[in-house]
């Protein structure tokens, strides 16, 4: 009897060390483009992720349609002359935190991480490296990041009458709330 | 016994590691999988079927997104056949002002000024239904109705009366358009115009059409458009044509331009439409052109403290 219960224990504990997964589906990202003209910022809240916080696996899928601007005119053009999402509707990351030890997720506390990987959108990929934090509390993993793509790397054109602006560098922003499943 | 229990537990262990091991292994293609599965599909609507709120002279099924006012100036020239002295046309040339509003986002309305027999003009848009991604909802249908009035001075032999009601038309019309790709849509426009006063009693007070619109986009920026109206034998006015309008889309940041080629030299429904004596076969091609010029009016909800910003 003694020994059955165990043998559950230990089943449970196996389960519960190897098998947590974090995810959510209304993750938070938005991108910034500041120039001395204009400055844009439009904001996603259908950002969907998964972080295995065993081996640091982390992938990000977000629906570029999904993006809101404050001109809607504008939010038209990023759909159709830019992002192509037509052709394009989603960006993806796929990549991995390469230090997720450093994280334990069983104590409350903020750490900071960095996550290598591969970035789609537009369909071209990219290796990058993004840093960031990873905040536990709870049953809660929140991923927080900030880092900078150009339009250029992932073969979006600015025609020259916008080019001045449109920032080469676009500031992406990150903060996903992440739930164990 | 006690040893078959050991090797019992041993046993569930190893199959609790596996199994977990077996569903963690998770490469990031996993991981993407598992978010795949779990999305449902949301109702896509079908944007941008035409740049521009006009396909060229008539209306689009586009609206301006709520908030947004939509400031469009006209510009049309008199015909290329007028000689050299006239600038072939260019010394000549109707305006039109106009302000459009989205109320919400099925809903448009708009006034504006023309110089044309000095026409006020408002409309209401309002969309019906929604050409979907998933093609479930093949085509968009929206509702158009405008009212003119002419207001320029009318000479009436003495002893006449001219009444107000004499100055004003009505136009209603169906807009049904269909996205068929990223490069061409098209549209059907069954169109109603009633005019207060037409020339001659033996002419009718309600005109017929049905417009042919299209856009073939050339790129990202570029398109191509052209629009026919064909107004049904008997049911129109003595001595006018179908306007058959060509033009070119040009879209930069906020602004769309247009740039048109047209035998009608009016742009609201009920004139070009019903009231078009214009020619191309005898070069009575008159150069046009819309500027566009978008305003956000009131900001969509979830910018407080963004850092939208214009210099």
């Amino acid at each position: 009897m003694k020994k059955s219960i165990i043998t559950i224990a230990l089943l449970l504990i196996g389960n519960a060390i190897f098998a947590q997964k974090y995810m959510t589906r209304t993750g938070k990202v938005s991108f910034f483009s500041g120039t001395p003209l204009e400055n844009i910022e439009a904001f996603n809240n259908e950002a969907a992720s998964v972080l295995d916080s065993k081996t640091g696996s982390l992938v990000f899928a977000l629906p570029i349609k999904s993006f809101k601007f404050e001109k809607a005119l504008m939010q038209e053009h990023f759909n159709e002359n830019y992002m192509e999402s037509d052709k394009f509707p989603k960006a993806e990351y796929k990549g991995s935190i390469t230090d997720v030890s450093k994280v334990n997720f069983a104590k409350d506390g903020t750490y900071n991480v960095s996550s290598t990987g591969k970035l789609t959108m537009h369909g071209v990929t990219k290796d990058v490296v993004i840093p960031g934090t990873v905040t536990v509390k709870g049953s809660e993993a929140t991923l927080n990041s900030k880092f900078k793509v150009k339009p250029g790397d992932y073969g979006i054109k600015i025609p020259s009458m916008v080019v001045t602006k449109i920032a080469k560098e676009i500031e992406v922003t990150v903060n996903s709330i992440l739930k164990r499943q | 016994m006690i040893r078959r229990k050991y090797i019992l537990s041993f046993a569930a262990l190893l199959f609790a590691f596996t199994s977990s091991a077996q569903t963690d292994s998770t490469s990031a293609d996993d991981l993407l999988k598992m978010l795949d599965d779990g999305t449902e599909k949301k109702k896509e609507y079908t944007s941008a079927t035409f740049k521009a709120t006009r396909v060229i002279n008539g209306h689009s099924i586009e609206n301006v997104g709520k908030g947004v006012l939509d400031f469009r100036i006209i510009h049309r020239f008199g015909a290329l056949n007028q000689s050299f002295k006239n600038f072939f046309g260019l010394d000549n040339a109707t305006t039109k002002l106009s302000f459009d509003y989205g109320v919400t986002d099925w809903l448009m309305v708009g006034v504006a000024r023309g110089t044309y027999e000095k026409e006020y003009d408002g409309f209401i848009k309002a969309k019906v239904l929604r050409q979907t991604v998933d093609n479930k909802m093949p085509f968009s249908l929206s509702y158009f109705g405008g009212i003119y009035l002419k207001s320029m001075d009318v000479t009436v032999p003495p002893g006449m009366e001219y009444y107000f009601s004499n100055r004003l038309a009505y136009a209603n019309q169906l807009l049904i358009a269909r996205k068929f790709n990223n490069w061409l849509s098209l549209q059907l426009t069954p169109t109603h115009i009633h005019y207060n006063l037409v020339p001659t009693t033996a002419e009718p007070n309600d005109v017929f059409a049905v417009g042919l619109g299209g856009r073939l986009k050339l790129n990202n920026r570029l398109a191509l458009t052209g629009e026919y109206f064909y107004t049904i034998p008997g049911a129109k006015l003595n001595g006018y044509q179908n306007a058959l309008s060509v033009g070119l889309d040009i879209e930069t940041g906020g602004h769309v331009f247009q740039l048109i080629f047209s035998n009608a030299t009016t742009v609201t429904e009920r004139a070009f439409i019903g009231q078009t004596p214009g020619r191309w076969d005898k070069g009575d091609i008159h150069f046009g052109f819309n500027i566009s010029r978008v305003f956000t009016i009131v900001k969509p909800k979830g910018f407080e403290g963004s850092r939208n910003k214009i210099y």
